[in-house]
């Protein structure tokens, strides 16, 4: 037998291990190139009281979870629970930022469903949402003491990931 | 088996707009034929040429010129406020959209470490077929006639057409 | 009940299957002339029980049965009749009976028109497309069942996707299939023949007219999409390098290669391997893009709804049959002869660079629609690759090709001489550059692409008149009776080409002066374009069958103040799926379009209108469908015709070392073109 007539059956099997691979992963998820890089800065005002404002720079010194929500998003509703639950155990605090929403809307939402947010940031236009990268709703941030991406979540949150992922990553940056 | 049909129907219908994720109603007024409305016919051109060239990440097949969703629309706003009022070039837009989507936004991978294979791999191929089709010709050129017949089937030939002389029905 | 008959009839198919993807190819391997005669009957009965169970599906939907999970997810009560059988093939597990289902078809054909075959070939060739069958059988059986219940039945369905509720749309699928589908039959000659381990001339003349129909098929069912998205999506594009519209794309470049393949090695004997390798490649392009549209690996706007394990089970078909017959091949191969000889100047290696060409152009298509793939793999990054790297690399590798096309035809077999082709040639090279050149300035605007694309397709047009005329000039006192005795594969091959010209002319004249306006106009407000004035005249609300529809009115006038037309896009929403779909208006010509499409309504009661002005674009697909009628006529060539009228063949014997068909024709009716 001779080589290069095995060369099209090469070829082949190196598509199909591609393809193989391939079926295992989202062609969907588009990965932010945000990881590892400062988090952007921010001034907006917060949903309690809109004449306080709040910035990135608050956070510096301690590791925090930005969530990205809004009241007209049906799978913030899945993740919700959980993340109310995550407040209760007082492991990170919760960062909210509300987006393209309105204020009404938006407490009404927290009132009905709970509140597990230190404080929410509120991005009516979506101008911070485009700095984050942020293309759906909802998304989660992990940023440490320094200010810098460590991880983001694309998509509700599942308990998988909290416990997998995210408590442990957070447990490590926090030292 | 109707719970089957519930879950279908959350699947299938947000699946066919295209997101996994959620968006609200696009605004009619972020359209792209709205917003180059007030451009001069030149911006309006490079808007269009700009935004085509860039994809929505949303309904991922769409560039962000001609897709309905949402976010199409808040980046379409975005970057005719950055070309009209903060008179951004084009590379400047992209570059700020790329350092916060990725390149994954761009519909035309640019060349970089991990596209060279994509770039260059067509004329790699052509460079390929061109020399083995080369190598090949050269060879037949200089193989020999096919079917030489050895001594002993040159006689069976010549047996065989003196004997079938006459009655040659095939 | 008749769902149940369906999925029985299925289970039944899928038994034949079993028979007949066995004992017919091990009977022709150890000679046993009764599991031989096995393929056509079993093949014949499968084409029944298949078609049995595709027309169960079909009553289900006419019948509004929706117990039927696949109707209640494709069906409604108010779809009209016609795409209510279409549906049939709306969705995943449908649109496999289809596939299904046509394979059956071709396998009908095969037993009815292989009459001067051996037995022992048809009975391989049979087989296989038996085992291919069986897979696809097995797929539905398992895992997309499309007679799966829905209990309690659903009052009303989900409607079919309004999309796919469009004449053009219905007729698309089954050309497209009916095409590469129809390449399995080449595929199972070219496994037949290894299997047999004879690999002759007469192999290649058998595959041909099988191939050059599948090849017809599917040209005719791209160019149908094509012209679809241009009209349906509203945004007068035509082709978008989409992984699924390169799914159908790469098998019909390889093809066209193995069409022009299969006609060297008939005619010289030439290439027997090689041939033999671009049948199973572009079969297995086929199943590698049923394989992408099923299983999310990419994303698409085309693509049915996805599911990892159904995608593996197409991977591990893909993987036995393309790797089963790539092992055949690599076995086999090397013990077939070489054929005649040629020199490096000659119409062998013409048509060899041909296929170069085209086998590099499928192979960059294959690449930038799985690159991403790959680099995600590797976690190298995720990125696009999308129209501007397919446009700019297909247009690279086309334009030698088109050029060499000047040249095939009419340089000889054997060896031709590169200074004679050039000197007999020169006046249809210079006609070309005036032409590229006087056109842009005609139309006002000049681009370098523009005049090669012309010269492209003139140095085509001016190349095929120049070989009649030489055919004519042996004879000058009696042209038409030189005419008529060219064979009409000879005519194909010229009709085909011009096919080829048109296109090019279309494309380049299209992409280089369209216009497009995107405005906000208000009740009365006009816009002109390309010398047409545009009013918009306001917007009407409108019912249809299932659907309801905000009706524009746009008033089109020429230089002169005449109405031209009235254009009517439209914004349609259909009751069950609420999304909006685009209709949009166009008043066709021969070389341009006018063509409007509603955006969205504004604040102040106006809307968003897009009008196009778009030149040449339906010589598009007019050059696709001459490309097809040129295959067709290659079919009507006398050769086939008298093989119909000839007796069955001495080759009927189990003994299966005969090859050639007795007193073939084409042997004696060779030309030299």
């Amino acid at each position: 037998m001779k080589l290069k007539y095995l060369l099209p059956l090469a070829v082949f099997v190196v598509i199909a291990i591609f393809l193989g691979v391939g079926l295992e992963r989202d062609p969907r998820l588009v990965p932010s190139p945000l990881i590892n890089k400062p988090a952007p800065s921010f001034s907006l005002s917060t949903l309690a009281d809109p004449r306080r404002v709040m910035t990135r720079n608050d956070m510096l010194g301690k590791v925090w979870l930005f969530n990205v929500w809004a009241s007209w998003c049906v799978s913030c509703r899945e993740e919700h629970p959980l993340l109310v639950a995550l407040s209760k155990a007082d492991i990170v605090p919760i960062y909210g930022l509300n987006y393209k929403d309105n204020r009404k809307d938006a407490q009404q939402w927290l009132d009905n469903w709970g509140n597990p947010y230190v404080q929410v940031a509120t991005d009516m236009d979506g101008k911070v949402g485009i700095d984050y990268g942020v293309y759906g709703v909802p998304e989660t941030y992990v940023i440490d003491k320094k200010g810098i991406i460590r991880y983001k979540q694309i998509g509700p949150l599942t308990t998988d990931i909290l416990k997998n992922k995210i408590i442990p990553m957070v447990r490590e940056l926090q030292g | 088996m109707r719970k089957w049909l519930w879950v279908m129907v959350f699947t299938v219908l947000p699946a066919l707009h295209g997101a996994w994720a959620d968006s609200p109603a696009p605004n009619p007024n972020d359209a792209a034929g709205a917003l180059v409305s007030d451009m001069s016919p030149a911006m309006a051109d490079r808007f269009r040429h700009l935004t085509l060239q860039l994809r929505c990440l949303v309904c991922q097949n769409e560039s962000l010129f001609d897709s309905p969703s949402d976010f199409a629309a808040d980046m379409r706003r975005e970057i005719k406020n950055m070309m009209v009022n903060k008179g951004m070039t084009d590379k400047q837009i992209t570059d700020f959209l790329v350092a916060r989507y990725g390149d994954f936004i761009l519909f035309n991978p640019p060349l970089q470490s991990n596209t060279l294979m994509l770039w260059f791999g067509p004329f790699i191929l052509v460079m390929i077929g061109a020399a083995t089709l080369l190598i090949y010709i050269r060879r037949r050129r200089r193989a020999p006639a096919e079917s030489e017949l050895t001594a002993a089937q040159q006689q069976q030939v010549k047996a065989l057409l003196n004997d079938r002389g006459g009655e040659n029905k095939a | 009940m008749i769902p149940e008959i369906g999925h029985f009839a299925l289970m039944l198919a899928l038994c034949l299957t079993l028979v007949q993807g066995t004992l017919p190819i091990i009977g022709a391997q150890r000679n046993i002339p009764n599991w031989i005669a096995l393929a056509k009957p079993v093949a014949q009965g499968q084409f029944v029980f298949i078609g049995l169970a595709f027309f169960s599906l079909m009553y289900a939907f006419v019948a509004h049965d929706y117990s039927v999970l696949y109707v209640a997810e494709h069906s409604n009560s108010d779809l009209p009749l016609p795409y209510r059988m279409a549906a049939v093939w709306g969705g995943h597990e449908g649109s496999l009976l289809l596939w299904a289902f046509i394979l059956s078809i071709w396998m009908l054909a095969v037993t009815l028109f292989s009459r001067r075959l051996p037995a022992d070939m048809v009975a391989r060739v049979l087989g296989v497309m038996g085992l291919v069958s069986m897979g696809f059988l097995l797929f539905m059986l398992t895992t997309s069942d499309p007679f799966e219940r829905l209990i309690p039945a659903a009052v009303d369905g989900q409607d079919l996707n309004p999309l796919l509720q469009d004449p053009g749309l219905t007729m698309h699928p089954p050309m497209l299939y009916m095409g590469y589908v129809g390449f399995s039959v080449a595929f199972s000659f070219a496994i037949a023949a290894l299997l047999s381990g004879k690999l002759d001339a007469a192999w290649a003349r058998w595959s041909r007219p099988w191939t050059t129909v599948a090849w017809m098929f599917l040209t005719v069912g791209i160019a149908a999409g094509s012209w679809w998205s241009y009209y349906e999506l509203g945004w007068g594009g035509w082709w978008f390098w989409d992984p699924v519209e390169n799914a159908s794309f790469m098998p019909w470049l390889m093809g066209t290669a193995l069409l022009h393949s299969l006609a060297v090695t008939e005619k010289r004997g030439s290439f027997k391997s090689w041939t033999v390798l671009l049948a199973i490649f572009a079969f297995s392009l086929s199943l590698l893009g049923t394989f992408l549209v099923r299983s999310g690996v990419l994303t698409s706007v085309h693509a049915f709804a996805t599911d990892p394990r159904r995608g593996l089970f197409i991977l591990a078909f893909l993987v036995v049959v393309v790797g089963g017959s790539l092992i055949l091949y690599a076995i086999r191969a090397p013990k077939v002869g070489l054929g005649g000889r040629f020199q490096l100047v000659s119409k062998e290696t013409l048509l060899l660079c041909n296929n170069v060409l085209f086998v590099v152009a499928a192979g960059s298509v294959l690449l930038g629609t799985l690159y991403p793939l790959v680099l995600d793999a590797m976690g190298l990054g995720k990125l696009s690759v999308g129209p501007p790297y397919f446009d700019f690399v297909f247009a690279i590798l086309m334009a030698p090709m088109v050029f060499l096309m000047g040249l095939g035809p009419i340089a000889r077999w054997k060896k031709a001489s590169l200074p004679d082709l050039a000197v007999r040639l020169r006046w249809a090279f210079v006609i070309s550059v005036v032409t590229a050149l006087v056109v842009p300035f005609i139309m006002g605007r000049w681009s370098p692409l523009t005049s090669l694309g012309l010269l492209l397709a003139f140095w085509l047009i001016t190349t095929i008149f120049y070989n009649l005329w030489s055919k004519i000039k042996r004879n000058p006192d009696a042209p038409w009776r030189e005419l008529a005795r060219l064979p009409r594969s000879y005519y194909a091959m010229q009709v085909a080409h011009l096919g080829v010209a048109v296109f090019v002319i279309g494309v380049t004249m299209v992409k280089s002066y369209e216009v497009e306006e995107d405005r906000s106009m208000a009740v009365g407000d006009t816009a002109v374009v390309k010398g047409y004035t545009f009013r918009f005249d306001g917007v009407v609300d409108r019912k249809g069958p299932n659907y309801t529809a905000r009706e524009g009115f746009i008033h089109v006038s020429d230089k002169n103040g005449d109405e031209v037309t009235i254009l009517h896009p439209e914004k349609r929403i259909y009751e069950e799926q609420a999304n909006p779909t685009t209709e949009a208006s166009i008043y066709p010509g021969l070389f341009r379009d006018i063509y409007a499409s509603l955006g969205e309504p504004l604040d102040n009661g106006g809307w968003s209108v897009r009008i196009y002005y778009k030149p040449f674009v339906r010589w598009i697909w007019f050059g696709c469908f001459i490309m097809a009628f040129g295959g067709l006529l290659a079919l009507t060539d006398r050769r086939y015709r008298f093989a119909i009228r000839q007796q069955p063949a001495v080759g009927e014997a189990t003994d299966g070392s005969r090859d050639a068909p007795k007193g073939a024709p084409s042997l004696a009716m060779e030309s030299k073109h």
